[in-house]
C-alpha cells in the first residue's frame, strides 16, 4: 500500500448536463510520472472527465485531488498554478505573438527574467522549434501549432502533464516525433493523454483506461486492454457485455 | 533597460513630443496654444481608451464616464480646496477607484465581452442623467455647486505649488497638458514591456490559453481597466482646466463615440494609432463645427462606416504594414520573396 | 385605491412602453447577435414620419401606426444591403458601423429639419380613474404593445416564415441546406426590427418631444432590456421589460423620473451580473 498519496486521484466522479449523465461515478488514479492514457469512442465521457480535470467543468459530484490538495470545480488557473500543464483539444495558442513569445508567457509566470528566458530557449531546441521561433503562430501549420502548445506548456515545468488529442490533425512524422517527445517527457513528469488515435496510442502506450458510456469499462495494460473483447465489441459499436 | 531597446519607435515619438511640446507657444499664437491644449487633453483620452481597447482587449464604451468622473472630481476638489495639485491628483486616483469596482462587478462576474460594452455604455448614460438632474442649489460637494445641465463654471485653472494664486496662463497649461500626454504615453510603453503588459496582451490573443497557464484573467482585466480609467480621468482634469468649465455633456455618448472612433481609426492595437486618431478627429469635429455644408454628425458618420467598411484595423497599422512591405520589398531580392510573416514592429 | 389604479396603469403603460421601445433591437440582436446602435435613430425616424405626415394632413392614426413601420423598414432594408451585410459575424465592426449610422442619421434630419423641437397633436384625451385624469393615450400605448407583441409570437411560432426565422436563427448552414437563403432572412429580419423601431417611435412621437437628438434616450434603456431579457425575443422582451418597466414606474412615483430611469438602469445592469444569460436564458429556456 502506498503511502505517498498518487498523484492525481479523481473518486466517485459525475457530470450531469440537465437530464444527461455524461460521467459516471469514475474513479481514477495516477501514480508520479506515471503515463495513462484514456481511450472511448466519441461520446463515452472522456473528454468530459478531462475538463473536469482541467478546471474547465466543475463535478456535478464527487471530488478530484492534485497530491493532497482538493481540486474539485476549482479554477483552471488555480490548478494550472499547483504544477499541471493542460493542452486542450482545440489548440489554443497566442495566434497574434511569435512562436517563442508564446513560449515565453509559459514560462515566465513567477520566474526570473534570466531563467525564464533560458527555460524558453531550452525547450524550444528540444522540440526543434528554433528554426521557426520568431514566426508569428497564426500563420503557422497545424501540427505545428500543435508542437508550439505543447513547448508553451512544457516551459511551465509542470509536474503532471494533461494532453488532449497531441497528435490530432499531424502527418505520420509528426506523430512519431510527438510520440518520442511524449517518451521523453515522461522521464521526469506525469501525463495523461486523450487519445483517438489507435497507432498513436500503441506507440507511447504503458497503462489505458477505457471509457465507455460515461463510465470506465477496463484499465490495464495497454496490451490486455486493447486485446479484451469487450473494448473492441465498444469500438465497433455492440454493445459490452 | 528593455523598453529602450525594443522600442526605438517609442523613443522616436518621445523625442518628437517634447519639440512639439516646446515649439507650439513659439509658433501658435494664443488661441492656436488653446487648440493645441485641447487636441493633448483628448489625445489622452484616446491612449486611455487605446489601451484598454487594444491591448487589453476590453470593449469599454462607456470611457466617458471615467474621463467625466476626473472632470468633475478635478472641479469640485479644486473649487472646494484649492489645492490644485491635489485635485489633479484626485481627478486620477477617483476614477480608478470607481473602476475598480465596477470591474470587479464586471470582470468577476464573468460577463462576455459584448455585455461589458453595453454595461459601460449604460454607466456613462446613467451618470449623464445623473448630473443633468443636478440642477438647483441644494445640489452641491461643499462650495461647488452641481449646477445640473449647467454644470460648474469657473474652475480654478492649475497652478505652480506653492502658489495658489498664480495659476498658469495659456501656455503654461499647454505645458501641462503636453507634459502629461507624454507622461501617460511613457507609462503606458512601459507597462506593455513589463511581464504584466505582455500577460495583459497575451489574455486578449487567448484568454483560455493565459488561464491555463495560470493567470487569472479577471485581475488582470480588472487592473487593466482602472489603469485606463486613471489616464481618462487626467484628461478629464486637463479637460476641465482647459475650459475652465464643465459640464454633464462630457459624460454624453458621443464622447464615448468620440474616443471610439479615434481609436479605431488611428489604429487599434498601437499607442501612438489613437492619439493621432484623437487628434485628427477632434480637428475634423472642429472644422465641420464651422463649416456649413454637412452636418458634423453626419459627416463624422460617414467617415466612421467608411473606415469600417475599408479599412478596418485603422491607418497606422495600414501604413505601417505598407512601409515594411515596401521595406522588405527594397531588401529582398526578388528571387526570395516567398511568402513569410509580416512581423509587427511595435510602438 | 384611486392611487394604486392609477400607479398600476402607470405601470402598465410604463411597460408596454419599454417594450415597444426594445423589440425592434431584440428582433435584430436576437436574430442575428448583431448590436444595432442605430436603433434609438431608427425610433427617430419613425417619430419624424409621423410629424410630416400628420403636417401634411394624412389621418393622425395612419401617421403614427402605418407609415412609420413602412418608411423605416424601408430604411433599415436600405441600410442592410448596403452597409450592414458586409459586416455579418463581425460583433465589433457591426456595432462601430450602426454607430455611424445613428452618427450620420441624426446629422441628416439636423439638415433637413434643424435642430429644433417638433410635436405631434395628442390625439385622444383623457379619461378619470378616480380623482386622477389619466391620458387615454396610455391606453393606446398599452394596445399597441400587446397588439405587437402578440403578433409577433403568432408570426413566429405558427407561420412558415416564422419557422424559417427561428430555424436560421438556431442553425444558418443548416437552413441553407434546405434552401432559404440566410442572406434573405438577414435582410427581412433587419427590415423587421428597423419598421417595429420606426413604429415604436411614431406612436411615442405625441408624449415626447421630436428631435434629431431623441433617440440617445431609448438607446440604453432598449440595449439592457434586451440583454436582461435572454435568447427568447419575445418572451424576454415581454418578461424584461416588465420586470424593469415596474421598477422605473415605481421608483419614478415614489422621486423622479431622472431616477426612476437611473434605476431602471441600474437594476438591469445588476440583473446581468446575477443572470449573465438573462432572464430567458435561465427560465423559460425553450420559448421564443
Amino acid at each position: 500500500m502506498n503511502s505517498t498519496p498518487p498523484l492525481l486521484q479523481a473518486r466517485n466522479v459525475t457530470m450531469r448536463f440537465g437530464g444527461v449523465t455524461a460521467v459516471r461515478s469514475v474513479d481514477f488514479s495516477l501514480g508520479e510520472v506515471e503515463l495513462r492514457c484514456l481511450i472511448g469512442p466519441n461520446g463515452a465521457g472522456k473528454s468530459t472527465f478531462f475538463k473536469m480535470l482541467t478546471g474547465q467543468l466543475r463535478p456535478s459530484e464527487g471530488n478530484i485531488h492534485f497530491r493532497n490538495t482538493d481540486i474539485t470545480g476549482s479554477n483552471s488557473h488555480q490548478i494550472a498554478r499547483l504544477g499541471v500543464g493542460i493542452k486542450t483539444q482545440v489548440p489554443n495558442v497566442f495566434n497574434g505573438l511569435s512562436v517563442r513569445e508564446n513560449v515565453f508567457i509559459g514560462a515566465g509566470r513567477r520566474k526570473s527574467l534570466a531563467r525564464a528566458q533560458r527555460i524558453v530557449d531550452e525547450t524550444l531546441t528540444r522540440l526543434q522549434l528554433d528554426s521557426i521561433a520568431d514566426r508569428i503562430v497564426g500563420q503557422l501549420a497545424h501540427g505545428q501549432r500543435q508542437w508550439v502548445e505543447i513547448a508553451t506548456v512544457l516551459a511551465q515545468e509542470p509536474e503532471l502533464i494533461l494532453l488532449d488529442e497531441p497528435a490530432a490533425g499531424m502527418n505520420h512524422e509528426e506523430v512519431l516525433r510527438t510520440a518520442e517527445l511524449i517518451r521523453e517527457i515522461n522521464k521526469t513528469q506525469a501525463i495523461v493523454v486523450v487519445e483517438h488515435d489507435m497507432q498513436f496510442i500503441r506507440m507511447i502506450a504503458r497503462t489505458v483506461t477505457v471509457f465507455s458510456q460515461g463510465e470506465v469499462l477496463v484499465e490495464g495494460s495497454v496490451e490486455t486492454v486493447l486485446s479484451d473483447q469487450r473494448v473492441k465489441d465498444v469500438y465497433l459499436g455492440r454493445r459490452a457485455a | 533597460m528593455k523598453l529602450l531597446r525594443s522600442s526605438s519607435g517609442a523613443q522616436t515619438v518621445v523625442i518628437l513630443s517634447i519639440i512639439v511640446m516646446f515649439a507650439v507657444p513659439k509658433v501658435l499664437s494664443e488661441f492656436g496654444v488653446m487648440q493645441a491644449t485641447l487636441f493633448a487633453a483628448v489625445a489622452i483620452f484616446g491612449l486611455s481608451q487605446g489601451f484598454v481597447w487594444g491591448y487589453a482587449g476590453i470593449m469599454s464604451f462607456g470611457q466617458a464616464a471615467f474621463l467625466g468622473i476626473g472632470a468633475y472630481t478635478y472641479a469640485i476638489a479644486a473649487i472646494n480646496l484649492g489645492n490644485t495639485q491635489v485635485a489633479g491628483l484626485l481627478a486620477i486616483a477617483v476614477p480608478m477607484l470607481f473602476a475598480a469596482l465596477l470591474g470587479y462587478f464586471m470582470f468577476y462576474g464573468r460577463i462576455s465581452d459584448a455585455y461589458v460594452g453595453v454595461i459601460t455604455l449604460t454607466v456613462s448614460v446613467i451618470l449623464f442623467e445623473l448630473m443633468n438632474s443636478t440642477s438647483g442649489s441644494q445640489y452641491h460637494i461643499g462650495d461647488a455647486v452641481l449646477g445640473g445641465f449647467n454644470g460648474i463654471p469657473a474652475i480654478p485653472p492649475f497652478a505652480p505649488p506653492g502658489k495658489p494664486d498664480e495659476p498658469l496662463d495659456q501656455i503654461g497649461v499647454w505645458y501641462v497638458a503636453m507634459g502629461a500626454l507624454i507622461v501617460a504615453y511613457v507609462f503606458l510603453k512601459w507597462i506593455l514591456a513589463s511581464r504584466f503588459g505582455r500577460v495583459v496582451v497575451a489574455i486578449r490573443e487567448n484568454e483560455t490559453r493565459a488561464m491555463l497557464i495560470g493567470y487569472d484573467p479577471r485581475l488582470y482585466k480588472l487592473l487593466s481597466f482602472v489603469i485606463g480609467a486613471g489616464i481618462a480621468g487626467a484628461a478629464g482634469a486637463v479637460f476641465a482646466t482647459w475650459g475652465g468649465f464643465i459640464s454633464p455633456t462630457v459624460f454624453a455618448l458621443t464622447m464615448s463615440a468620440q474616443v471610439i472612433i479615434s481609436v479605431l481609426i488611428g489604429g487599434l492595437g498601437t499607442l501612438i494609432g489613437p492619439i493621432l486618431g484623437a487628434v485628427a478627429i477632434q480637428y475634423l469635429i472642429n472644422v465641420a463645427g464651422m463649416q456649413h455644408t454637412i452636418d458634423p454628425s453626419l459627416g463624422l458618420g460617414i467617415v466612421l462606416v467608411a473606415f469600417v467598411l475599408l479599412v478596418p484595423q485603422g491607418v497606422v497599422p495600414v501604413a505601417r504594414s505598407w512601409i515594411a512591405r515596401l521595406n522588405w520589398t527594397a531588401r529582398t531580392p526578388r528571387a526570395n520573396r516567398a511568402k513569410t510573416s509580416e512581423q509587427e514592429s511595435r510602438s | 385605491m384611486d392611487l394604486t389604479g392609477l400607479l398600476a396603469f402607470n405601470v402598465l403603460t410604463g411597460i408596454a412602453t419599454l417594450a415597444l421601445i426594445t423589440i425592434g433591437l431584440g428582433v435584430i440582436y436576437g436574430m442575428m447577435r448583431i448590436i444595432n446602435l442605430a436603433h434609438g435613430e431608427f425610433m427617430m425616424l419613425g417619430a419624424y414620419t409621423a410629424v410630416t405626415a400628420s403636417t401634411a394632413g394624412v389621418n393622425i392614426w395612419v401617421s403614427m401606426l402605418i407609415l412609420p413601420p413602412l418608411v423605416v423598414g424601408l430604411v433599415g432594408l436600405v441600410l442592410e444591403r448596403t452597409i450592414i451585410r458586409f459586416l455579418y459575424g463581425r460583433m465589433m465592426d457591426t456595432m462601430l458601423a450602426t454607430w455611424g449610422i445613428s452618427l450620420g442619421l441624426i446629422g441628416l434630419i439636423t439638415s433637413i429639419f434643424g435642430n429644433v423641437v417638433k410635436s405631434v397633436q395628442m390625439p385622444v384625451g383623457s379619461f378619470a380613474i378616480g380623482q386622477y385624469h389619466v391620458s387615454a393615450y396610455s391606453l393606446v400605448i398599452i394596445g399597441v404593445g400587446v397588439v405587437v407583441l402578440s403578433s409577433l409570437l403568432l408570426l413566429l411560432r405558427k407561420t412558415r416564415f416564422g419557422l424559417i426565422l427561428r430555424a436560421t436563427m438556431q442553425n444558418p448552414a443548416m437552413s441553407a441546406s434546405l434552401g432559404v437563403r440566410p442572406a434573405a432572412v438577414y435582410m427581412a429580419t433587419f427590415a423587421l426590427g428597423a419598421a417595429l423601431a420606426g413604429l415604436a417611435g411614431g406612436v411615442l412621437a405625441p408624449i415626447s418631444g421630436v428631435s434629431p437628438g431623441m433617440g440617445g434616450a431609448y438607446i440604453a434603456k432598449a440595449f439592457i432590456t434586451v440583454l436582461g431579457g435572454g435568447p427568447a425575443i419575445i418572451a424576454g422582451t415581454g418578461l424584461a421589460a416588465g420586470l424593469f418597466g415596474f421598477i422605473n414606474e415605481i421608483v419614478s412615483f415614489l422621486s423622479t423620473p431622472v431616477i426612476g430611469d437611473i434605476a431602471l438602469l441600474a437594476s438591469a445592469v445588476v440583473l446581468i451580473r446575477i443572470l449573465p444569460q438573462g432572464i430567458t436564458g435561465r427560465f423559460l429556456r425553450r420559448s421564443s
